[in-house]
């Protein structure tokens, strides 16, 4: 049976990776990390930034909200230390990089380019640092961005794309035309909650960003419309808990996909859907992966 | 740390909403350590979604872990529906534990202040307190009246009601007073008054104060730990995901002091950063936190 895809350059040798921010090498020792197609590190922006106010965190039905503001060490601290944890542990690692400007995303990819990353992920779209719109609210700047990193780096270059957006297909064009080598959908959706006794936020940035079960079925069909738009593999992302939500990004077109939420409520679950995504291909008699990437009959 | 599946033992209504759950578990027995908590996740299904942290109310054996908790929420009233016999996922132990010293002080050398629930995790405390404190110095012979060298607990609650663990207190030897805000028991009060009261007389050479309650009162406590240059741990509360530090979703502002030149005099300038109170903590001393 062979599970393994291919995205931009890097070799997966299964299609579950997890999302940035929301698995560390913390999980060592409840997880085989080793087992996971790739991790993709938590953001990290040139100088380190203390993150957002608390409270950064509240539930919500079935979901969660966030708003940590991209709190980080900075470059040096991911390639000094970060990195070499994540090494160690044999995994792929795609690091995530976030900036205000594209001189300092180019920057950032640039000393990227030298370490053992296998790739770079552009986090265009962290709804918890505002100054104006997103570069992935605004399809010239994602277009500008991603045109500016490639020519940093060599490494492959996956562009993470915002739901907020009227047409996602745009962006993943504009994306794909920039030269990215796949894009990575959805971030999470601009959200608040209210404590109505207090009158007041329930986050102390005002707001956040939703992600979890709530926001899969959006993202799916996301996926799906971009699928339809660009050339580029597409890695899917929004509420996968299990296997079965992973086949259905999958069969919609994704590539690849990324746990993100479901790591928290169970750290183990990024390997529990590489052995659901086996055992439905063993029961469905696929061979291959690659053959139900996009293998969605709509007649 | 581990990720467990445990069979609920017992998980019965103590008082109000108050509820008691214990479990067996071997290797959180033999590991955790008091201050430490657990991650459970306390339904099956998407609701609530997160994981609830809970602190470890003591061990006792055979390798039965208990958690005294407060019915809050969604996640803790999911929680008090569950029945004996139903398998709930856990992670634990998670955090720091309380700093436990390793000196044999002389009387009245540790100091518990517990505040409505905050009383649960410092019986663990107290469980493991208890033979540190008693021992005399090695080669020496033990000629202090029996109630020296206990750990001193003082337990505050709203009412009579609300008041916990006091049995508990007792039954390891500790010298327990009450305060409750409406005079129902004990002391009427803040139990921060008594602490004062405590400070000032009896015990004027205390080695550490150990806390845990609600915020108000932590910071009180904190605040009489300075003015009384006692050292001071607190135990703390916030909501969580991860609960290891990967989602750095429950932070703290805490001073961070590092040397500098201000003329030509080194002076210790102070600026803050934020701990993250699942794996930094959940004990912070007194004297690092800044309350907002």
């Amino acid at each position: 049976m062979n599970t393994s895809v291919k995205v931009g350059r890097i070799r997966l040798k299964n299609p579950v990776i997890a999302a940035s921010g929301t698995f560390g090498v913390e999980y060592n020792e409840l997880v085989d990390i080793e087992s996971l197609g790739a991790v993709v590190a938590k953001t990290i922006t040139l100088n380190a930034r203390e993150g957002n106010p608390p409270p950064r965190l509240v539930e919500t039905p079935a979901g969660m909200l966030n708003s940590i503001g991209l709190e980080n060490a900075g470059l040096q601290d991911f390639i000094n230390k970060k990195l070499p944890a994540y090494l160690k542990l044999k995994v792929p690692v795609i690091a995530s990089i976030s900036a205000e400007t594209a001189g300092e995303l180019m920057e950032l990819a640039k000393r990227l380019d030298k370490t053992a990353v296998e790739g770079i992920e552009l986090n265009l779209s962290c709804p918890n640092i505002r100054s104006g719109t997103l570069i992935s609210q605004d399809p010239k700047a994602t277009y500008e961005a991603v045109r500016q990193v490639k020519k940093a780096t060599e490494k492959t270059v996956i562009a993470k794309l915002s739901p907020n957006v009227t047409d996602i297909r745009v962006f993943a064009k504009a994306a794909e035309e920039g030269g990215a080598d796949a894009v990575s959908l959805i971030n999470t959706f601009f959200a608040m909650a209210v404590d109505i006794e207090k009158r007041r936020p329930l986050l102390g940035n005002i707001t956040g960003g939703l992600s979890g079960p709530p926001i899969k079925p959006i993202a799916l069909k996301m996926v799906w419309d971009a699928f339809n738009e660009v050339d580029i593999p597409i890695i899917g992302i929004g509420g996968i808990m299990t296997y079965k939500d992973a086949m259905e990004f999958i069969i919609c077109g994704a590539t690849a996909i990324q746990v993100g939420t479901a790591n928290f409520i169970n750290p183990q679950v990024t390997v529990e859907i590489i052995d659901g995504i086996r055992q439905y291909m063993t029961r469905k008699n696929i061979n291959s992966l690659k053959k139900l990437i996009g293998s969605l009959e709509v007649r | 740390m581990n990720q467990l599946k445990i069979k609920i033992s017992e998980n019965i209504r103590v008082s109000g909403n108050y509820f008691r759950l214990k479990f067996r578990s071997e290797q959180l027995s033999k590991t955790a350590r008091p201050g430490q908590f657990i991650e459970l996740k306390v339904t099956d299904g998407l609701e609530p979604l997160l994981r609830k942290p809970l602190g470890i109310h003591r061990i006792i054996s055979p390798n039965m872990v208990e958690v005294l908790y407060e019915v809050i929420g969604k996640g803790t009233e999911a929680l008090s529906k569950r029945s004996p016999g139903e398998v709930l996922d856990v992670i634990g132990p998670l955090g720091n534990g309380f700093d436990l010293g390793s000196r044999v002080e002389g009387p009245g050398s540790r100091v518990l202040v517990a505040g409505g629930i905050g009383a649960a995790p410092l019986v663990f405390l107290a469980q493991k307190l208890r033979p540190l404190s008693a021992k005399p110095p090695e080669g020496t012979i033990d000629h202090r009246p029996s109630t020296l060298g206990r750990p001193l607990v003082l337990i505050g609650a709203k009412t009579k009601d609300a008041l916990l663990c006091e049995k508990e207190f007792k039954d390891l030897g500790c010298n327990v007073s009450i305060v409750t805000e409406d005079g129902s028991k004990g002391h009427k009060g803040f139990v921060t008054d008594l602490l004062k009261k405590v400070l000032n007389t009896q015990y004027s050479i205390l080695n550490t104060i150990y806390t845990c309650g609600p915020k108000s009162m932590l910071k009180a406590v904190a605040h009489i730990s300075t003015k009384y240059r006692t050292p001071c741990q607190l135990l703390l509360e916030e909501y969580m995901a991860c609960g290891v530090g990967v989602c750095l979703g429950c932070p703290i502002k805490v001073k961070t002091q590092y040397p500098c030149l201000a003329g030509r005099q080194a002076i210790l300038n102070t600026q803050y950063q934020y701990k993250m109170v699942c794996k930094d903590g959940p004990v912070f001393r007194a004297d690092e936190v800044i309350w907002e």
